[in-house]
């Protein structure tokens, strides 16, 4: 039920909605049609096929996460300490400006993995809650990507191409599919950065990552902010009480209509709808934000750093108060995983950070019944090499960007728990089976939304354009149910 | 679409009917690329050739001209055999089937002959008779014609003549992005002798104001930014050149050499600095940091980006589409882009933002640049130079060599520049570096050099040996050259009608979309060449037209059936822009600083939003706004970071720069709804007009309530108006007379309770009208 109905009925809306004749759908809709016409046509609202998922959370993890760290077990590796890796491995692979030169040598994993779930799936001792809903997870082992460098890699994965200026999947999404809900934006975007695993080499985002591109700014993604306004500008300013914003709103709906029987642009309509939803969100979206109906049991799920505001744990039990909610699209960015020098001390604390919140969020999303047409997706921009940067030490190393494989993985909305995809070489640095391209990847996610990705199209400089880009995507079948 | 333009027995014309419909579904396969993807040999753009639509292969033709039953593209489109159809089926090609109306006029084309055109924005602008109409009492300009012969043909008939407050307005915000002040009104409503409306253009166009409006439109399309957008998104300061912009606006100077400062200013014997500053238009794109990339795919990654900018801002083409194959739908081959990378790919500077401990990169600055100060330090300088000459021929000719009086004037002259700023520049290296094919687009995969050249379905660039930007420069603007000038016109209209005559006005290649009005747009773009390029001229003969001056008052009806007014059947109402609608807020409260030029201004904007995006070892790292009167500057001067852009600007539709945007989306949404309600200085700005209001104890209610609403909106409320906004002021009291803290949470510092409470009630009434639909859109 809507959450904020009761207190609307209390302040009258009457003349909000039934001045005009139509209620916010109504309006709102007029605006839709007339500004998603590309210079192709019509566009229509709506999935292509049934969808498995309502809704997805995208856990990106930014600056790019060790896979051999923390997913892809290679125990073999632990015998080639320091031996230069062998040419037939690399293929005369173009590299980074920060080991171009250098001596490419092995550096094994110094972290122990453990077997969990049904399936005896290896997970690093990184990662002991992940082991706990490990048989509700897919593992993709052969991921891939074009880029090498953070920047163009995150514009990749999120917008479809390395060239800034596409729409990101969240805008997508909302364009795609239309509102889900009333009270919300259909995108929100929630970010933490410098926590447990540091400070240093934290790399930075980008708006673009959640932005609409060509598409009309409504569906760009909106950003939770840790601290102030939740959502920006959403508070009144000192002086105006929540009763006097709603007699001034009355007063301006007045003006407007008034205004609107003058001139005849149907566009007034929506700017009034558009207040009212403001109106609305000043009393949703703080509701949101407030947690003191959340039981003990629950934000111990989380583990201890949801109690602090902005942690990476705090960002993924509002993600859950985000999907009942039915926000369509909820992408939370965790930074500092860039990890070139001193590895093993920095992702400790990475891993700390995300990995009892995952575990919580997942557990908590299936006791809900939300992970059934809830899909939550993990991944960052690339994987790391399995050679060394910098010092190397058993206990002491660094790897550097490698887009030709990494991990990511995928749960709920019919996305087969338990299971691994794909497999890497024993050096974990080429694919050897069931490559996963992000393109691939995007494509997926988008079919579990019940959206086709080559029928997701919107006409800008000369192109239909495409979530997953000019070149040819797949969904990866072979993990869903 | 189609429907609405071919009448049963008409004859169809191929750009127009049936190119859009070929380019929609059968170039990806049958089109101009030869690398990949042509399928069967053929080619359905063009008719002739080895490879043409009329090509006889294996005893079928793919199209024979009035014979439909032998023509082997029409039997395959009735085919129902899913190996044979075409397009072949969705599932396998993502091409939707051919509509019944898109067989039909693919039927009548063949049958009417099959004709084809050369493709409409490639060939010269035609100069066409004026059309005749009926209704010639409306008006006799050009402009007026055009638009009245497609309304009368459909069936339409032009509103009346807006009223002169409306127009007042309309045409201060369309030509200086600000509201007129009250005096302005006054003088326009009490001229009532003939020309007044001219004259009133004639002095907007001459406000300073108007050219810093008029860059706005520029900024966008060149990706002007205050960071270098990726990786660190360090300082980056390209100021000068935005100012430069502003001033080429005021100054008016042509197209044609707006055009060539920008793509070759540096390339000029004995350049000027303003030729100088304007090439920095070759290093507005986003640039990556040190030590990130590899330094060679960086150069590269810049120069595409510097073409692409070309493209969309002076040809209005995708040229980036070519990188890495063949254009799929217009005929630019990875050669000519190739050809065109080479005019752009010998620049001396390095590929990636400089080392962080210099002293430059602290300014935003890397080489090559020079100094430059403000107009009116650069008149200081010529002054203190001449000074100086003048002495020193004095001091010669009197055999001695030291004076006081030039030592210090030499001091005088050395301070000054060092406060000038420093501003990025283009510079030639002495030796020409060659340009490859990019095989598949990728950096170090080189493949055959290609010679600096124009792409080859445009008109010859005949220069003799080694071309130059400079050559190119000439070329863009030669009348010959079919793009320039019409994407140049189309792109002002579009600031004047709210959509351009082609809507897609980044995009005048085949899947752009055709003009509503393709004859009103040819004679646009030989007027524009003819009158010298000048802009001023050009955009007066926009604003005096007829059509532009009409009502936008209108019927449900018409606004639902033709809500982008691309019929020209009235006046455009559509959403100010961003910036406008600060400015406008901080206009009329009487708050906004006119000082023109310098350094970005950090407008305050909510704490912490930098901190999503930033690194630790960002420059700037943290957001600290600028205080004091620089707050109420102009949005144009507004400092601009690609990973975070101001919100007050990005919520409103402006693109982050990253990108050339010849367009902004123009939405409606929540956000925008919140900000107008909440934003910091916007409601100071209300408490600060309501304050005004309030020092004005000799007027009585009524009389203030319509000087703000005047002051607010150009207008003076009607009665029912009146007794609103009186209402609203009433109600306002009561609510801060039941609410006394409220009133005092607002006022905190005000010690008198009954003048907090006035203060609030009229801040309220104040910020009501703020807004207001009206506010925001320009009408």
């Amino acid at each position: 039920m809507n959450l904020f109905q009761q207190h609307n009925d209390i302040l009258n809306r009457r003349q909000f909605l039934n001045t005009t004749g139509m209620g916010l759908g109504a309006a709102a809709m007029g605006s839709l049609l007339s500004q998603t016409q590309g210079a192709g046509g019509q566009h229509v609202v709506g999935a292509h096929q049934e969808p498995k998922a309502k809704r997805v959370i995208f856990l990106f993890m930014a600056g790019a996460p060790s896979q051999l760290d923390l997913f892809d077990y290679k125990p073999e590796l632990a015998k080639r300490f320091k031996e230069p890796l062998p040419e037939s491995i690399t293929q005369g692979q173009r590299v980074t400006a920060m080991t171009k030169g250098q001596e490419k040598l092995v550096a094994p994993s110094m972290f122990n993995f453990e077997r969990h779930g049904k399936n005896g799936t290896y997970l690093s001792e990184l990662l002991p809650h992940l082991g706990s809903v490990v048989d509700d997870i897919c593992l993709i082992k052969s991921t891939s990507t074009d880029s090498i460098n953070h920047d163009p890699g995150k514009t990749l994965f999120c917008t479809g191409t390395e060239i800034p200026g596409k729409a990101s999947m969240g805008a997508w999404l909302s364009y795609g599919l239309g509102r889900m809900n009333e009270n919300l934006p259909d995108f929100m975007v929630l970010n933490s950065a410098f926590w447990t695993g540091g400070t240093s080499n934290v790399q930075g985002l980008y708006s673009r990552l959640w932005g609409s591109g060509f598409l009309p700014s409504k569906h760009q993604g909106v950003t939770l902010q840790p601290s102030g306004d939740p959502v920006l500008f959403l508070s009144n300013p000192d002086g105006v009480t929540r009763k006097i914003r709603h007699q001034m709103l009355d007063f301006v709906t007045e003006m407007n209509e008034g205004h609107l029987a003058s001139v005849g642009d149907p566009e007034i309509q929506t700017t009034i709808a558009q207040q009212e939803m403001a109106f609305r969100m000043q009393m949703s979206v703080p509701d949101l934000a407030d947690l003191s109906d959340e039981t003990e049991s629950t934000l111990s799920l989380y583990g201890p750093e949801v109690h602090k505001s902005g942690s990476f744990a705090r960002n993924c039990l509002l993600a859950r108060r985000l999907a009942e909610r039915d926000v369509r699209c909820i992408q939370l960015f965790h930074r500092g995983w860039d990890h070139h020098v001193r590895l093993p001390e920095q992702i400790r604390g990475q891993a700390y950070d995300v990995d009892q919140a995952c575990a919580g969020l997942l557990k908590d999303l299936k006791q809900r019944g939300l992970l059934d047409d809830t899909l939550v997706v993990f991944g960052g921009e690339f994987g790391r090499t399995t050679y060394c940067q910098g010092k190397l030490a058993h206990n002491d190393y660094g790897r550097d960007h490698h887009p030709r494989c990494f991990t990511t993985w995928m749960a709920g909305a019919g996305v087969q728990g338990g299971m691994v995809h794909g497999e890497t070489d024993d050096y974990c640095y080429n694919v050897v089976k069931d490559e996963v391209h992000v393109r691939d990847f995007n494509a997926t996610i988008l079919n579990r939304l019940g959206l086709d990705h080559n029928k997701l199209t919107f006409p800008f400089l000369g192109l239909d354009q495409k979530l997953t880009g000019v070149n040819p995507a797949r969904v990866v079948k072979e993990i869903l149910s | 679409m189609l429907a609405s333009w071919c009448g049963a027995e008409e004859r169809l014309r191929f750009n127009q009917d049936v190119r859009p419909l070929l380019s929609k579904k059968c170039i990806l396969c049958h089109g101009p690329d030869a690398e990949e993807g042509r399928k069967g040999d053929l080619r359905l753009d063009i008719p002739d050739g080895e490879d043409g639509a009329y090509r006889i292969l294996d005893g079928s033709q793919a199209i024979k001209p009035g014979d439909l039953a032998n023509s082997e593209v029409w039997k395959r489109i009735l085919s129902d055999d899913p190996d044979d159809i075409m397009p072949p089926p969705e599932k396998k090609s993502h091409v939707k089937p051919l509509t019944s109306q898109e067989k039909e006029t693919i039927k009548k084309w063949i049958e009417q002959g099959a004709e084809y055109e050369d493709f409409w924005s490639f060939v010269p602008p035609k100069q066409y008779p004026l059309p005749k109409v009926v209704n010639e009492e409306w008006s006799d300009q050009a402009i007026d014609r055009f638009a009245l012969a497609t309304m009368e043909d459909k069936g339409l008939s032009p509103k009346e003549k807006a009223d002169r407050r409306t127009l007042i307005r309309r045409v201060s915000f369309d030509l200086t992005g600000l509201p007129p002040t009250l005096d302005e009104i006054d003088a326009f409503l009490g001229d009532e002798s003939e020309g007044a409306y001219e004259r009133l253009v004639d002095g907007l166009l001459e406000k300073k104001e108007y050219g810093e409006h008029m860059a706005k439109y520029w900024l966008d399309l060149v990706r002007f930014a205050d960071t270098n957008g990726a990786h660190h998104d360090h300082l980056r300061d390209l100021t000068p050149y935005r100012d430069w912009v502003i001033r080429a606006f005021n100054d008016n100077l042509s197209y044609k050499e707006f055009t060539k400062y920008q793509i070759a200013g540096d390339l000029y014997p004995n350049a000027t600095k303003d030729q100088l500053v304007a090439s920095g238009f070759n290093r507005l794109h986003i640039i990556i940091d040190k030590g990130t990339a590899l330094p060679q795919e960086s150069f590269t990654k810049n120069v595409i980006d510097r073409v692409s900018a070309v493209g969309t801002a002076f040809m209005g083409l995708t040229l980036q589409c070519a990188v890495c194959h063949d254009h799929k739908y217009d005929p630019i081959s990875q050669k000519d882009f190739f050809a065109m990378f080479a005019f752009f790919n010998n620049f001396d500077g390095k590929p990636e933002t400089g080392k962080r401990d210099t002293p430059d990169f602290k300014k935003g600055l890397q080489p090559p640049y020079i100094l430059v100060g403000t107009p009116e330090q650069e008149a200081q300088l010529a002054e203190l130079e001449s000074r100086i000459k003048e002495l020193e021929l004095e001091l010669a000719s009197e055999k001695s060599d030291e004076s006081d009086e030039l030592m210090q004037l030499q001091d005088q002259r050395e301070a000054l520049k060092k406060s000038f700023r420093g501003a990025m520049v283009m510079k030639e290296r002495e030796e020409v570096r060659p340009s490859h094919i990019l095989i598949r687009g990728v950096y170090d995969n080189p493949g055959e050099i290609v010679p600096r050249d124009v792409p080859s379905f445009l008109p010859p660039l005949d220069v003799e040996g080694q071309k130059s930007r400079m050559d190119l420069a000439e070329w863009l603007v030669d009348p010959v050259n079919p793009l320039s000038a019409r994407v140049a016109v189309n792109r002002f209209w579009q600031q004047f009608f709210g959509v351009g005559l082609v809507k897609t006005s980044e995009d005048f290649g085949a899947q752009g979309e055709w003009p509503s009005h393709p004859e009103l747009l040819d004679h646009l773009a030989i007027q524009f060449v003819e009158m010298g390029w000048d802009i001023k001229a050009f955009v007066k003969s926009l604003v005096m037209s007829e059509t532009y001056q009409q009502s936008s008052v209108a019927s449900r009806q018409e606004f639902l059936k033709d809500p982008d007014n691309r019929t020209l059947s009235r006046g455009s109402r559509f959403r100010l822009d961003s910036e406008v609608i600060r400015d406008q807020i901080l206009a009329v409260s009487g708050l906004l600083n006119p000082a023109m030029y310098g350094h970005s201004v950090k407008f305050p904007q909510p704490e912490g939003l930098w901190k999503i995006v930033t690194l630790p070892s960002s420059y700037p790292q943290v957001f600290e706004p600028d205080t004091g009167d620089e707050i109420y500057r102009r949005s144009v001067y507004s400092f601009w970071k690609r990973g975070l852009p101001p919100p007050q600007m990005s919520i409103f539709d402006a693109p982050s720069r990253d990108a050339c945007v010849a367009r902004r989306e123009r939405t409606n949404t929540p956000l925008q709804a919140l900000l107008l309600m909440n934003e910091s200085e916007f409601f100071a700005a209300a408490k600060h007009l309501a304050a005004a209001l309030l020092e004005r104890d000799d007027l009585p209610d009524e009389e203030k309530i319509a000087r703000l609403y005047e002051t607010v909106t150009s207008k003076v409320p009607d009665g029912e108006q009146a007794t609103q906004l009186a209402g609203g002021l009433e109600m306002f009291r009561e609510l801060y007379q039941e609410d006394a803290e409220s009133a005092q949470a607002m006022f905190p510092q005000e010690e008198d309770p009954a003048r907090r409470q006035e203060h609030a009630a009229w801040t309220m009434l104040v910020h009501s009208l703020f807004n207001l639909d009206s506010l925001k859109n320009r009408e």
